[in-house]
């Protein structure tokens, strides 16, 4: 039942980093995490992984497995061949920390660029009322456990860091997407969508719903929907007049990016 | 980043420090920070990763939404049923009154709880609820609950951000950030907290008048557990090691369903909710046998036969509930009877099937992440198949002894909320009490933190240089063994020591050598040695988390010994019966110098308008002739339910 797998795990820091070759023993039914964590346990106590809840419902041990951006802990040794060598790296797009650990410390400051919540100020809690069918959809890009796979996948930031600045991310583009669906929600996003977060960066490639790991459909539920949103105002022509024979600013129910000076 | 031998110190000045970022945690800052106090949030993990993330069923509120007879005085009578009466009782009548609130709170910061047709947050049934109570989204409510906390506070970072130019000014995370020192000036008060930046591995200093234990359980002590790897009981061995006292450690909550197999995820959570959507248990032999396990003081309120059971989940005010939904320490102790009396499944469990209770559409839409979970981690499709489980050390009742209003606990500047402070919960929580707990707690702990700094004026307690010196010693320590064992097999074989003598049934003489046991790992602790630098370095995490997870390990084992009774999460199978003599008592632990020390208390008294509550008859069944001697005359109907169906509805 059990059997020695051979693994290539990336150690090493910001400056620099090797593959290291190791022979770890593989029991029935575990999966990428509890392979590593025996590594750690009997060969290389000082082996940095980030994890928590190894259940697939916290998104910290996201990694490469043979170049597949993926959940230690929801990747299981069945799906490779006893005799396959394993190569486990950190994710390629944020700056490694040590070992197969990097900063992602990117994501929680474009988080906070995005308008929070804005419902209206007359209605009290407890008083909200909300159908299941408009729900749904918010409700889906709320599964996100913050894993940032999508974010690492997508090759607008992977390949091009200079896109950094001005482009969110499939993960902040769709918590522009669930505040803008969510039933509740008063704020006018659309604009700074596509100005401030890169909305329009995206090419629907879809490479973020690929390795979703809670099955999300970024792209078709979250993004194209958004840029379809998006046109609608921007290529509407009663907006366009309003814009331009209006004394108020254009973009009246559009709150300020927080941040942005 | 810092090597072995740096004693560098980065330095921070908050009024509030906030240890752990989950529910309770992030609840408490958000109300600090809203009474303009400067606070921080310490968070073992990256921000928005804490256990709460894998709480599933619900939020229990008495918010009536789905059957109007529910209340908060409803709900104050289960969960004192649920914690065998050993609850604080002024916790749970805060808590019960409270709860509706902070639920809807939630929903005003943009939580999208699943509808009811009226548009109002749904509710469903969980075990020892007598109506459908637990605000739920699916069954991943922890995840929706820990996200719309966390995006709470960045949504108050940025009006900080607008009117103080600055994001951090007035709360700040810290993100994988372990505290492992709490300080204190002259007089006792406290005046900081210690701990290590992971990332770095430098030393950090909060100075703060106030901290708040937010650090959740102990369930990492326990080989078979649901609990992640933070939860090593840090905030307990805080509160000792800061001269706080804890109570009713003894009381281990054995969630009764965990997976079973693949062995690499034994423990893992099957959440309730699939039993309170219509799951049923079944062994070897096809039985429904929860029915043979109705303990007496329960006998009223649940089905005698598999038709009344399966009536109830349309027509529950007529009918009464499946045994299935008893408190979880009577599910997982009946499980445990049927796996030893040879009636297990294969991998060692019972079966709890749901594919031939509800059509699959059904399945996927209410139980979603456990469909996942089974599917992936083992090949178990559950719209077609049963699942196998068994007990998993889920959640421990006992902690920090606080003031249930203020959650202050005795040392002057330090509050405990959540799963590390103690009483709410009585000897048994009941599912979906824990999340409200930590919104209702939450709430209070941070205004009580704000009172105390308000009642302190201008006066800072100040930290002592010595005990500085001695939390980075004592941090430092691993290093300086280049021999020595490894931390993670003094962590796997107190594990299985724990599982082994201290789990779900104890006797007398294993809980003893349990704590001799003990005595030899905190001798292999202060030897193991770690490799390499402090950056991010798991092996001298692992090492430092020791001490504390060997400390609540002895407070558990030495109340277990003590308490010659069976009562919620502490089953002696020497001592089988539950003792009216014994409710009375509230177990106190306290550490001086190296050296546990244990104490009886008694427990607070309920007040009359809530012994009202209940009806003689079910206090009988718990208390004292004496007590029920000293009883006001006539008491209310035991049950809502009962009084509701004389009214004809």
């Amino acid at each position: 039942m059990g059997y020695e797998a051979s693994l290539r795990v990336w150690r090493g820091d910001a400056g620099s980093g090797s593959l290291v070759d190791y022979k770890v023993e593989v029991n029935e039914g575990e999966v990428v995490l509890d392979v590593l964590h025996r590594l750690q346990a009997t060969q290389a106590s000082d082996l940095a992984i980030r994890w928590n809840c190894k259940a697939g419902k916290c998104g910290s041990c996201s990694m490469e497995i043979n170049g597949m951006p993926r959940l230690g802990c929801m990747t299981r040794m069945s799906t490779f061949a006893q005799e396959d060598v394993l190569t486990i790296t950190p994710m390629q797009t944020f700056p490694v920390i040590r070992d197969l650990v990097t900063d992602v410390s990117f994501n929680y400051a474009k988080a906070r660029t995005i308008p929070s919540f804005s419902p209206d100020p007359a209605i009290k809690p407890g008083e909200f009322r909300m159908q299941q069918e408009d729900v749904n959809r918010s409700q889906e890009f709320r599964k996100c456990i913050e894993c940032y796979l999508c974010q690492n996948t997508c090759h607008v930031i992977r390949d091009h860091t200079e896109n950094e600045g001005a482009f969110s991310g499939p993960r902040f583009l769709m918590r522009v997407a669930e505040l803008e669906m969510h039933p509740a929600d008063e704020a006018d996003r659309r604009n700074i969508a596509q100005d401030d977060f890169g909305l329009g960066y995206c090419n629907i490639t879809k490479c973020c719903t690929e390795v979703c790991p809670e099955h999300i459909k970024i792209t078709d539920n979250a993004l194209i929907p958004m840029k379809e949103r998006v046109a609608g105002r921007k290529y509407d022509p009663l907006v366009w007049l309003g814009s331009k024979i209006s004394r108020r600013p254009e973009k009246a129910g559009t709150p300020a990016v927080p941040g942005k000076r | 980043m810092a090597t072995p031998e740096s004693t560098d110190i980065e330095r921070y000045s908050y009024d509030v420090v906030v240890i752990g970022a989950g529910g309770s945690g992030l609840r408490a800052a958000i109300s600090a920070r809203a009474r303009g106090k400067k606070t921080a949030i310490i968070s073992k993990s990256l921000f928005g990763k804490a256990h709460t993330v894998m709480a599933e069923g619900g939020a229990a509120a008495a918010m009536g939404n789905v059957n109007p007879n529910d209340n908060w005085q409803v709900h104050f009578r289960d969960t004192m049923r649920g914690g065998k009466f050993l609850n604080n009782p002024r916790m749970a009548e805060l808590h019960a009154k409270e709860a509706p609130d902070r639920v809807w709170e939630l929903e005003a910061w943009g939580a999208l709880f699943d509808r009811t047709p009226d548009g109002k947050i749904s509710q469903r049934n969980f075990g020892g609820h007598e109506y459908p109570r637990l605000a739920h989204v699916g069954d991943r409510t922890g995840l929706e609950m820990i996200r719309t906390l966390q995006q709470r506070v960045v949504a108050l970072q940025q009006e900080d951000s607008l009117s103080l130019d600055d994001p951090d000014a007035m709360i700040r995370v810290f993100a994988e950030t372990t505290i492992t020192r709490l300080l204190k000036d002259a007089s006792g008060r406290i005046s900081g907290a210690f701990g290590y930046i992971r990332d770095t591995g430098r030393f950090v200093l909060f100075e703060a008048p106030t901290v708040i234990l937010a650090t959740g359980g102990i369930g990492r002590t326990f080989k078979v557990t649901s609990n992640s790897w933070e939860y090593s009981g840090d905030g307990h061995a805080l509160a000792l090691l800061a001269g706080a006292s804890l109570l009713n450690m003894e009381f281990v909550q054995f969630h009764p369903t965990g997976m079973v197999w693949p062995l690499s995820v034994a423990g893992l959570l099957v959440t309730e909710s699939v039993r309170g959507d219509g799951g049923v248990l079944r062994n070897s032999e096809g039985k429904r046998f929860m029915f043979d396990y109705v303990p007496e003081v329960f006998r009223a309120q649940y089905a005698e036969t598999e038709d009344e059971a399966d009536r109830w989940y349309t027509d529950p005010d007529h009918n009464r509930r499946p045994p299935e939904l008893l408190p979880r320490d009577e599910v997982a102790r009946s499980i445990n009877s049927e796996i030893k009396a040879g009636r297990g499944s294969p991998h060692g469990g019972v079966f709890l099937d749901v594919s031939t209770r509800l059509p699959a559409e059904e399945i996927l839409r209410k139980l979603p992440s456990m469909h996942h979970q089974f599917l992936e981690l083992a090949g178990v499709d559950i719209t077609k198949e049963p699942m196998e489980i068994g007990p998993t050390c889920h959640y421990v009742m006992g902690g920090v002894e606080v003031d249930p209003d203020t959650a202050a606990s005795s040392v002057p500047g330090l509050f405990a909320v959540g799963e590390v402070s103690g009483g709410m919960h009585g000897s048994n929580r009941l599912g979906g009490n824990s999340l409200s707990d930590l919104l209702v707690f939450g709430k209070r702990a941070g205004d009580g933190a704000a009172d105390y700094l308000d009642s302190l004026g201008s006066s800072r307690p100040a930290v002592s240089s010595a005990d500085l010196d001695a939390a980075v010693a004592e941090a430092l320590a691993p290093f300086s063994r280049s021999e020595g064992e490894n931390p993670y097999t003094v962590h796997h074989e107190l594990q299985q020591t724990m599982n082994d003598l201290v789990g779900l049934i104890r006797r007398e003489s294993e809980v003893k050598a349990a704590l001799g046991e003990l005595e030899k790992f905190k001798e292999r602790a202060a030897r193991v040695a770690v490799p390499g630098e402090r950056a991010y370095n798991p092996g001298w995490h692992y090492s430092l988390d020791l001490r504390n997870m060997l400390l609540v390990a002895e407070c558990v084992a030495m109340a277990a010994l003590e308490r010659q009774e069976s009562r919620g999460g502490h089953t002696r199978e020497d001592y089988p019966e539950m003792s009216p003599e014994w409710r009375k008592v509230n177990l106190i632990l306290t550490l001086t110098g190296d050296k546990l020390e244990l104490t009886h208390k008694p427990l607070p008294e309920m007040r009359p308008d809530l012994l009202g509550l209940f009806d003689k008859g079910e206090l009988k069944k718990y208390m004292t002739e004496e007590e029920l001697a000293g009883l006001p005359g006539p008491q209310a109907p035991a049950s809502s339910a009962t009084a509701a169906a004389e009214e004809g509805h």
